[in-house]
């Protein structure tokens, strides 16, 4: 198979880090706070490497678009088995739309084969790159996967719908976004650090593609969800279901 | 058992822990010989990720590693600009006089405010552009002997399954093989505590003591910001026979630093140093201060308070300790910073002369630390902690000024500190219950919501990685005699006694929202609790500010 | 203005998320719908839709040509909506792709014809933007917006022929053949806590559950003592969930378990001790043993 898989990774706000939304509204404080790749992307290598292993893919290749800091998580993906990675250097934060327009220069100048990446990534919540760049392509797309086999130069996805799986069959190039169950990604060991120290890494300036990386949306502001406030006392069952059939109309 | 493959690597110097200490002299040894492969490894999801300190640094010590520091774009931003000492009563506060000649320790001018744990992330970007290999999130597991010398380390072994087996993504830890390895695991560190034990590091020298930190960093409104202001209280809520205080610093951009040190010396099982943190908030001379702010950040460690006479052996085949690990803390200046990192300067200057001359032992890290500032400067405030805890805390502080004062830390007599720790506590029959005030969730708060602003988090399916080593002394001695101290000392509740029937008890170990503060280690009557590395990464997740 | 709504129909009713859309889409103007397979009736029952533009041959929801007839009809609308939905998420985005608009998801707020809040960072920050984009592509939480009726209108239905699918090919769907609905997807949760006692009491959800067609949740403290499995976590460490109804039995509702449902519509908590902090966040609070409180709901169900 010579198939090249190319799977983009996002650098977030760590998972367990717990946000704060700046006191001026401009945003959530990101100064000094810990950064990881996103974790639907780790999920996203890790199928990409397993399909290497099974000799369904010839090599993978990761990408991002971000600031120079953004390597670490190039470095991460190299530990957990990608061959070499891209970064697409830039300093601004660009929209999924933008996202999608360097990711399709890549692809095709990689001839990508497949694109695996994160149904969603954890800052933004957007859940948008990967359907935004399928389209842009024109490929199909096999989003919220929780299981992908290739075979005869299709990709079959089982996607999570709403209540139960559905399972598509797409032919190649195509995009696949990872979500939760599809598999549990391995930890990228000492060891593994070290070598993918030496693993290439590619630096593109943004510029030097020359694609639209415009931005659509102004945030306007960003605020603290309003704290739910305390109910009431209801003194029996009767009182709570009466009260939730016809007050809250939840029953 | 099967032996496990481990892949290996091989360093000139392994440094295990990114505190101030490990990050000095994996500097200072890149600045001595920039050919030298070394090595850190830090079990924090990143560097910083686990430190916890006030932190009122001296700058002597960085002026002597990096002097262009100031070029560099260090974060030591806030200089301190107003400083009191108050000893408090239940209501009302009294400023100890003339400060700076009663208590000279703590005379803070050019001093900087600082999160501690931002100072170690940009030492650590000083190592990388030296060339240090900075490996976060991987935990020395054990010390790695050959030939009956320490030939480097074992990193954890990751992704075991909560019962023991191998999970699916088992992947085993690995040697990294090191001519000589540097311990700066900060205070009761695990390795280092394996290291005295098998070379006898301890013999001849005091117990180690130790004190709780339990820490808070606050966001206050602007106008009520004075930045570089710095109180210490100490007196009430503590009895007189109860070492400690808190301490409340206005740095950065509207933060305040805000904790309390208890001795972990103290004799009632049913004193909390959680609570005594939370209580002192109200009092008038600190309640202020966090009207109308909001609190950031919680974190809790123990630093080494044995100072002097508990320094134990530095070195050992294979080998050195710096830093809190060998308790190089000024305890009257709660300052362990700069010492930790001049200590980790020397251990690196020692291990580049054994490199250079091949030998197995950096033995002359001990001749340079006793011909360096750091050794008078701990030998001359070596009487004060003990005398604390011999004559209590006002009568103590009498000493203190006259160990300062009149005798300038020359008093031809050394005061001792007859116990360790996890002696002192006291029955709980002989102890009165103390009464502490319900949280009010503005000001004052419970331990998990409390832990949840420490970002703790360990891999949930692992081994549970403090264990008793022997379950019935629980209820024998923890249950029945102490009533369970752990359920009051441990700063995130980890332990909970739970009833399973009319007279049976058992301890219940919430380990996942464990801060690595290691007070169960030190303070365990029996010394029951065994504190294990978890998972590289797991622990709390301190931001820049802490 | 013109918005085009997708609207799901299941077992021949309009999804209560996709009302919920029609009624944010109203605030933009005329809505028309668009239902892909049967249903079309369903949607043009719905007051306040004018147009149903019926693609009876698209019967799977297959993202590929869905965007595809989306897109070549979307000149005619200021507003593309859809619920948030899988099938919402699936199709939208790709829709926006070619139509090079960037889509707005998840919105929860509409402030006018341009601007928009939506959840980031899982709920923790809410974030109001403008968008520039002369087409607006945006999904929108059911939750956030009372659904229209669904019936009391009479739209015109068009149909029109489906584009064909090469590319992707539906293979088969299995939904979870268990009769408790999954946790995260479900409309109703009850959750137990250590307040519970023991694994044998934890059963005593079962009855209300089923009643309520309702997924059944757990605190750690209640996993950790082997009352429930792994997988019924809710919180920080477990599922995140953001029902209509959460029923919070016998659980104190420490922080990290808030964090894992505080976004439910509706919370009910049930507890002996008046303090917890379960009652700060509760809609509706009963101070009482669950040993006599279930039973009595069970029964008023
Ligand atoms: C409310 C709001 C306002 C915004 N305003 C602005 C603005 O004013 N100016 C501006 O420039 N940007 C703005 N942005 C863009 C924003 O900062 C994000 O970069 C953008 O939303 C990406 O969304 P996402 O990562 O959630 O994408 P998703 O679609 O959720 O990401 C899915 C997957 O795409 C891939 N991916 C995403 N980003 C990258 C990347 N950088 N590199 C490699 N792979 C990637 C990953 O595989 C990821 O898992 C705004 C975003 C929001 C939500
Ligand atoms: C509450 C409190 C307040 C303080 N206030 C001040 C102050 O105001 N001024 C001042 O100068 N000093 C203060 N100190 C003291 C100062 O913080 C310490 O002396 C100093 O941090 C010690 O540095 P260290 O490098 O020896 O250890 P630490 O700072 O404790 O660092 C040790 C590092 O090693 C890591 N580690 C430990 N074990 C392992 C392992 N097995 N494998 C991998 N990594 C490991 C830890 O995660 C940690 O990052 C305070 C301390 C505390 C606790
Ligand atoms: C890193 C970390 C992650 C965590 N993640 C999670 C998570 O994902 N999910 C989670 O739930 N927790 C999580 N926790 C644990 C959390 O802090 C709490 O310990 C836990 O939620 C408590 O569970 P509980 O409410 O069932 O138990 P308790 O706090 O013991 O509460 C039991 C409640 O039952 C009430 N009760 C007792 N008897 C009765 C009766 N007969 N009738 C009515 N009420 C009664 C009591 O008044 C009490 O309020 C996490 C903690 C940490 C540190
Ligand atoms: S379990 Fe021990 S080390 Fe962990 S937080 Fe509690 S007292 Fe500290």
């Amino acid at each position: 198979m010579t198939m090249k898989v190319l799977v983009p990774v996002k650098r977030v706000v760590d998972y367990n880090v717990k946000v704060r939304v700046a006191a001026d509204g401009s945003g959530v404080e990101t100064q000094g706070v810990k950064m990881s790749m996103n974790p639907f992307d780790e999920i996203a290598v890790e199928e990409a490497v397993r399909l290497r292993e099974k000799g369904a893919a010839k090599e993978v290749v990761v990408v991002t678009v971000g600031a120079q800091a953004a390597q670490d998580v190039l470095r991460t993906a190299m530990a957990m088995g990608a061959d070499r990675a891209i970064l697409v250097r830039t300093d601004d934060t660009l929209e999924p739309r933008a996202v999608a327009n360097v990711l399709k220069a890549i692809a095709t100048r990689e001839e990508a084969g497949l694109i695996c990446m994160g149904k969603q990534a954890i800052d933004d919540d957007m859940n948008a790159t990967g359907q935004i760049l399928a389209a842009k392509l024109g490929w199909p797309q096999g989003t919220f996967a929780s299981a992908v086999t290739v075979a005869d130069g299709r990709i079959e996805v089982a996607r999570e719908i709403d209540g139960g799986t559905e399972v598509v069959s797409l032919t190649l190039p195509a995009v696949v976004t990872a979500d939760l169950r599809l598999n549990e990604p391995r930890y990228a060991s000492l060891p593994n650090i070290m070598k993918a120290r030496k693993k290439p890494l590619e630096t593109v300036e943004i510029d030097s593609l020359g694609v639209d990386t415009a931005s659509r949306l102004t945030v306007v502001s960003v605020a603290e969800p309003a704290e739910r406030k305390e109910g009431v006392k209801v003194n029996s069952a009767a009182e709570l279901v009466e009260k939730l059939k016809t007050e809250a109309k939840v029953i | 058992m099967t032996q496990i493959e481990r892949e290996e690597m091989e360093f000139d110097v392994v440094v295990v822990g990114g505190g101030p200490a490990g990050l000095s002299a994996a500097i200072r040894l890149k600045q001595l010989m920039p050919d030298a492969g070394v090595c850190l490894i830090e079990k924090g999801s990143e560097i910083g990720a686990h430190i916890v300190s006030g932190a009122v640094i001296e700058p002597r010590t960085l002026d002597e590693l990096l002097p262009n520091w100031r070029d560099l774009d260090a974060p030591l931003r806030t200089q301190v600009t107003e400083e009191r000492m108050l000893f408090l009563t239940e209501t009302r506060s009294f400023a100890v006089p003339y400060l700076d000649r009663v208590m000279p320790q703590m005379a803070n001018h050019g001093n900087y405010i600082v999160s501690l744990g931002e100072v170690c992330r940009w030492l650590g970007e000083q190592a990388e552009a030296l060339g240090v290999e900075i490996y976060p999130g991987f935990s020395g597991a054990e010390l790695f002997i050959e030939n009956d010398h320490v030939a480097g380390v074992i990193t954890g072994d990751m992704g075991i399954e909560r019962n023991g087996e191998h999970g699916p993504n088992f992947t085993p830890g690995m040697i990294l093989r090191a001519k000589q390895t540097i311990l700066t695991e900060g205070a009761r560190g695990s390795l280092t505590g394996h290291a005295m034990k098998r070379f006898g590091l301890r013999k001849g020298v005091e117990p180690q003591t130790y004190g709780l930190g339990v820490k808070e960093v606050w966001e206050i409104p602007a106008e009520k910001h004075r930045p570089g202001l710095v109180q210490h209280s100490f007196g009430w809520p503590l009895d007189d026979h109860t070492y400690g205080g808190a301490w409340l610093y206005h740095f950065g951009e509207n933060l305040v630093s805000f904790g309390f040190v208890t001795g972990l010396d103290y004799a009632n099982t049913y004193l909390s140093p959680f609570e005594e943190m939370q209580r002192t908030k109200l009092h008038p001379a600190f309640r202020e201060h966090f009207e109308g702010g909001k609190r950031l950040i919680y974190g809790a460690r123990a630093l080494s308070e044995g100072g002097f006479q508990s320094i134990p052996r530095l070195t050992f085949p294979g080998g050195v300790l710096a830093g809190d690990s060998a308790g190089f803390l000024n305890v009257p200046k709660i300052k362990g910073t700069h010492t930790a990192m001049k200590s980790g300067m020397i251990a690196a200057e020692a291990v580049a002369e054994a490199l250079e001359k091949d030998r197995k032992e950096a033995a002359s890290m001990t001749a340079r630390v006793q011909q360096s500032w750091l050794w008078s400067e701990l030998r001359d405030v070596r009487n004060i902690r003990p005398a604390f805890a011999k004559w209590g805390m006002k009568l103590g502080a009498l000493y203190a000024g006259i160990d300062s004062m009149i005798l300038r830390g020359r008093a031809p007599w050394t005061l001792h500190h007859p116990h360790a720790d996890n002696e002192t506590l006291r029955p709980a029959s002989v102890c009165t219950k103390i009464d502490y005030p319900k949280p009010d969730g503005k000001i004052t708060f419970d331990r998990v919501s409390s832990v949840f602003l420490s970002s703790t988090n360990h891999e949930e399916n692992q081994p549970v990685h403090l264990k008793l080593r022997n379950e019935s002394v629980w209820q024998t001695v923890n249950h029945d005699v102490f009533d369970s101290p752990e359920s009051r000392y441990c700063p995130a509740g980890v332990y909970e006694q739970e009833q399973t029937g009319e007279n049976a008890w058992q301890l219940r170990i919430n380990a996942q929202n464990c801060v690595h503060c290691k007070t169960c280690d030190i303070k365990d009557p029996t010394q029951n609790i065994d504190w294990c590395t978890p998972e590289g990464g797991g622990g709390p997740n301190y931001p820049v500010g802490m | 203005m013109t918005a085009l709504v997708l609207v799901e129909v299941e077992n021949g009713a309009v999804r209560q998320a996709s009302r919920s859309a029609v009624a944010a889409a109203s605030r933009f103007g005329a809505v028309d719908a668009i239902v892909f397979g049967d249903g079309a009736q369903a949607a043009a029952a719905l007051p306040g839709v004018t147009r149903v533009l019926s693609v009876p041959g698209l019967v799977n929801d297959l993202a590929e040509p869905a965007a595809d007839l989306l897109a070549a009809r979307a000149k005619d609308y200021s507003h593309i909506l859809a619920a948030a939905s899988a099938t919402g998420k699936n199709i939208l985005p790709r829709l926006a792709g070619l139509l090079d608009v960037q889509p707005i998801p998840d919105v929860v707020e509409i402030k006018d014809a341009d601007t928009f809040v939506r959840p980031i960072y899982a709920g923790n920050a809410l974030a109001t933007v403008r968008s520039s984009d002369s087409i607006k592509v945006l999904t929108v939480r059911g939750s956030n917006f009372d659904p229209v009726a669904a019936e009391g209108g009479s739209a015109t239905v068009e149909t029109i022929e489906a584009p064909a699918s090469e590319k992707s090919v539906f293979v088969k769907v299995e939904l979870s053949a268990s009769d408790r609905p999954e946790l995260e997807s479900a409309r109703v949760v009850i959750s137990g806590g250590k307040g519970l006692k023991d694994a044998a009491n934890f059963k005593l959800l079962e009855p209300i559950a089923d009643k309520l067609n309702a997924a059944i949740g757990a605190s750690r403290a209640a996993v950790d003592s082997g009352f429930a499995p792994n997988e019924m976590q809710v919180g920080q460490t477990g599922k995140i969930v953001a029902p209509e109804l959460y029923i919070a039995v016998g659980l104190s509702g420490a922080i990290q378990h808030l964090a894992g449902m505080k976004d439910s519509r509706v919370i009910v908590a049930i507890n002996t001790d008046p303090e917890a902090p379960i009652f700060k966040v509760a809609d509706y609070g009963i101070v009482g043993d669950l040993f006599e409180v279930l039973p009595t709901l069970e029964k008023a169900l």
